[in-house]
C-alpha cells in the first residue's frame, strides 16, 4: 500500500515535472480556457438576454468551468496514448510496481493541473464581471465539485487514451466525445431552444447538470437551460454526485484492466 | 543453471488468424549472451513480451530467473531489465530525471537511486547531457539512456529488443562497445536483432527464429560449418569469365557457382589460403588481373539462407530498419 501511494506519486510528479521543463504546456493549457471566457463574455455575451441580474457573464462561467474540466478527458487520453506510442507504458508494466498506479498517477496530476487553470480562470472572470453571490462555502464547494468531475471524466480519457494507442488518434477521438458533450448542454445556451428529442439528452447529459449544480452553488436562480419537472434539471446537485460516482465506478476499473492489458495486441 | 527457460510458447494474434508464435523453445544459460536472430515478425519482439511479463502467451511456460513467469510476474519484474525497441523513457524529461524516476520506481532509496544515476551516466558517456532533455539527444544517446533506465537495479536477466535498429553506424559501434563491457560483468543476455553480424558479435549463441518456431540454434561457428566451409570468390571483367570458371572448378574441385551480373565465380575450398594463392597464381600465369579475390567465411546471412530457404526479408508492413545497404542473402 505504501508502494502503491508512493508509485502513484512518483507519476504525478513526472508530469509536475514536465510542466516545470516545458512551461509553455500550462501556459497554454491555462491560456486556452481563458480565451474562451473572453470571447464567449464578448462576442455572444451582447447578444444574449439572460434576464439575470449580472448579465450573461454570471451563467457562463459556471458553463466554461465545466466545459474546461470536462477537457480533462483529451489531455489524459493524449498524453497516455502518446507514453502508449512512445513505449513507455510497457516500460513501466515491466517494472515491478502497482498495476494501478500508473493511471492513477496520471489521472492525480490532470486533476492537479486542473486546480492550476481554474484559478486562472476564476479570476479572468472575476475581472470580466463575474459575481458568485453564494457563500464562500458553497462557492468552495462548486469548485470541488469542478475538480471531483474533471477526475472523473479524466478516467474516460483513460479508456480512450490506452485503447486507440496513437497521439493523433487520441486528439480527434476526445474531439468528437467532448465537443458534442460540452455542447449538447445547457452550458452556452438554453436546451429550451433545441428540437425536443435533443432537449431530453441535453437535460440528462452530466455536463448540463454539473453546469447547473455549479449555478446553484454559485448563487443562481437556475433558470437559464431548465427544462421544468425533469428529474436532472430540478436535482442538479444529487444528479451530478451520481454521474461522478457513476462514471468512477465504471471507468476506474474499466481503465485499470485495459492498462494491465495495453500490450494485447 | 538456465537463467531463462521458454518451453513451448504460443502466441496468435487476431484471434487466431496470426501466429506469431507456434511452439517456440528457447533457453539462455547463466551468464551468457543468447542471441535470439530473426527477420521482423519472425517472432522475436512477441517471445522477449512475454518473458518480460508483457504479454501472455496463449500456452506454452516459462522461467526467469527461476521463477515462473505466468505465474509471479511480479517477482520476475524485480529481476529483469528491458530496454530496445519497445521500452522508452521520458523525452520531455532529462536524463538525470528519467534514471530518477525509475530508479524511485524500482523502490530504490533516494540515495541509492541518486548514486545509481551517477554511475550509470557515466558507465554510458551521458554524463555531460544528463541535465539535458532527452528531446534533445541523438538516436544513439537515447538508446543509451534506455539501456542505463534498464540497468538501476542491477538486473538478473537482461533483455535487449533489437538494441540498434535505427541507429547509424556509429551509434550502433558504440552501442555494441557499450553491451560488451555488460557482458564481461557477467549479466545473463537475451538479445534479438535481425543484424546478423550483430548475433554473431555479441552472441556466445545464436537461436535463429523464423515464423515464429526456432530453426537452430548453436554458435555462431556452429551455425557456419553447417552451411559450409569457406569459399573462394573471384571477380574479373567480363572477357576473363570463361577462364576463371575454369581456374575455380579447378582449385576447389566441386561444383562453382556464378554470378553474371555481379562478374563473380564461385566455389567452395577445403585448403583455405592455399587455394587461395593457388588461384592467384593461375591467374598470373594467364595475365589475368582480378577485380577482387578472397577467400570467404559464410556469412550469416548465408546460414540464414540454407536454414530457411528464403532470404532475411523484412515483412513489408513493419518497420524499416536503416540498414537497407547491408548485403542480404547473397
Amino acid at each position: 500500500m505504501i508502494n502503491f501511494i508512493s508509485d502513484a506519486a512518483i507519476i504525478t510528479k513526472r508530469q509536475l515535472l514536465q510542466l516545470s521543463r516545458v512551461p509553455e504546456l500550462l501556459l497554454f493549457s491555462t491560456i486556452q480556457p481563458i480565451m474562451f471566457v473572453l470571447l464567449f463574455r464578448y462576442v455572444f455575451g451582447g447578444s444574449i438576454d439572460t434576464g439575470q441580474p449580472g448579465g450573461y457573464v454570471q451563467l457562463l462561467m459556471p458553463g466554461i468551468f465545466v466545459q474546461t474540466v470536462a477537457f480533462t478527458l483529451a489531455g489524459t487520453a493524449v498524453g497516455l496514448a502518446a507514453d502508449m506510442q512512445k513505449g513507455l507504458i510497457d516500460r513501466f508494466r515491466s517494472l515491478p510496481i502497482s498495476r494501478s498506479a500508473v493511471v492513477i498517477g496520471r489521472t492525480l496530476g490532470d486533476g492537479a493541473l486542473n486546480i492550476v487553470v481554474l484559478t486562472a480562470m476564476g479570476v479572468a472572470g472575476f475581472a470580466v464581471g463575474w459575481r458568485p453571490t453564494s457563500s464562500l462555502f458553497e462557492v468552495f464547494l462548486g469548485f470541488v465539485f469542478l475538480l471531483v468531475f474533471g477526475f472523473a471524466m479524466s478516467w474516460i480519457g483513460v479508456l480512450i487514451g490506452l485503447s486507440v494507442r496513437e497521439e493523433r488518434v487520441a486528439t480527434n477521438a476526445t474531439f468528437i466525445v467532448v465537443f458534442p458533450l460540452t455542447f449538447l448542454s445547457n452550458a452556452f445556451a438554453p436546451t429550451t431552444g433545441m428540437p425536443r428529442p435533443l432537449q431530453y439528452v441535453a437535460e440528462w447529459n452530466p455536463v448540463s447538470t454539473m453546469v447547473a449544480a455549479c449555478r446553484q452553488l454559485f448563487g443562481l436562480e437556475n433558470q437559464f437551460g431548465a427544462t421544468a419537472g425533469s428529474f436532472p434539471s430540478e436535482n442538479p446537485l444529487q444528479m451530478s454526485v451520481i454521474y461522478m460516482i457513476l462514471i468512477m465506478a465504471i471507468f476506474i476499473p474499466l481503465s485499470i484492466r485495459k492498462y494491465n492489458n495495453a500490450a494485447k495486441k | 543453471m538456465k537463467a531463462v527457460i521458454a518451453e513451448n510458447l504460443v502466441k496468435t494474434y487476431n484471434k487466431g488468424t496470426v501466429k506469431a508464435l507456434d511452439g517456440l523453445n528457447l533457453d539462455v544459460e547463466e551468464g551468457t549472451v543468447l542471441g535470439v536472430l530473426g527477420p521482423n515478425g519472425a517472432g522475436k519482439t512477441t517471445t522477449v513480451r512475454i518473458l518480460a511479463t508483457l504479454l501472455s502467451p496463449d500456452s506454452g511456460s516459462a522461467t526467469v530467473a527461476g521463477i515462473d513467469v505466468l505465474k509471479h510476474p511480479d517477482e520476475v519484474r524485480k529481476l529483469i531489465g528491458l530496454s530496445g525497441q519497445y521500452a522508452a523513457v521520458d523525452e520531455t524529461l532529462t536524463g538525470w530525471d528519467n534514471l530518477i524516476m525509475f530508479g524511485r520506481l524500482y523502490h530504490l532509496s533516494a540515495k541509492e537511486t541518486k548514486q545509481r544515476a551517477i554511475e550509470l551516466l557515466e558507465q554510458f558517456a551521458l554524463s555531460d547531457a544528463a541535465k539535458r532533455p532527452i528531446k534533445t539527444y541523438s538516436g544513439g544517446m537515447r538508446r543509451r539512456l534506455d539501456l542505463a533506465a534498464s540497468l538501476i537495479i542491477r538486473p538478473k536477466v537482461l533483455f535487449l529488443d533489437e538494441p540498434t535498429t535505427g541507429l547509424d553506424p556509429r551509434g550502433r559501434q558504440d552501442m555494441w562497445g557499450v553491451i560488451d563491457d555488460l557482458v564481461k560483468g557477467g549479466v545473463t543476455l537475451l538479445l534479438t536483432t535481425q543484424y546478423l553480424e550483430e548475433a554473431d558479435h555479441l552472441a556466445d549463441e545464436i537461436a535463429v527464429i523464423d515464423h515464429g518456431k526456432v530453426i537452430a540454434r548453436g554458435t555462431s561457428d556452429t551455425l557456419k560449418k553447417q552451411v559450409g566451409g569457406e569459399r573462394l570468390e573471384i571477380v574479373v571483367e567480363n572477357e576473363h569469365m570463361d577462364s576463371v570458371k575454369e581456374i575455380v572448378a579447378r582449385v576447389s574441385g566441386s561444383a562453382i557457382n556464378v554470378d553474371e551480373g555481379l562478374r563473380q565465380v564461385s566455389a567452395p575450398v577445403t585448403t583455405g589460403s592455399k587455394a587461395l594463392i593457388e588461384a592467384a597464381k593461375m591467374l598470373d600465369e594467364k595475365g589475368i588481373h582480378p577485380l577482387d579475390i578472397g577467400l570467404k567465411r559464410p556469412s550469416l546471412d548465408d546460414v540464414f539462407l540454407s536454414l530457411t530457404g528464403h532470404v532475411a526479408e523484412e515483412k513489408k508492413d513493419e518497420e524499416v530498419s536503416v540498414s537497407k545497404g547491408r548485403r542480404r542473402g547473397k
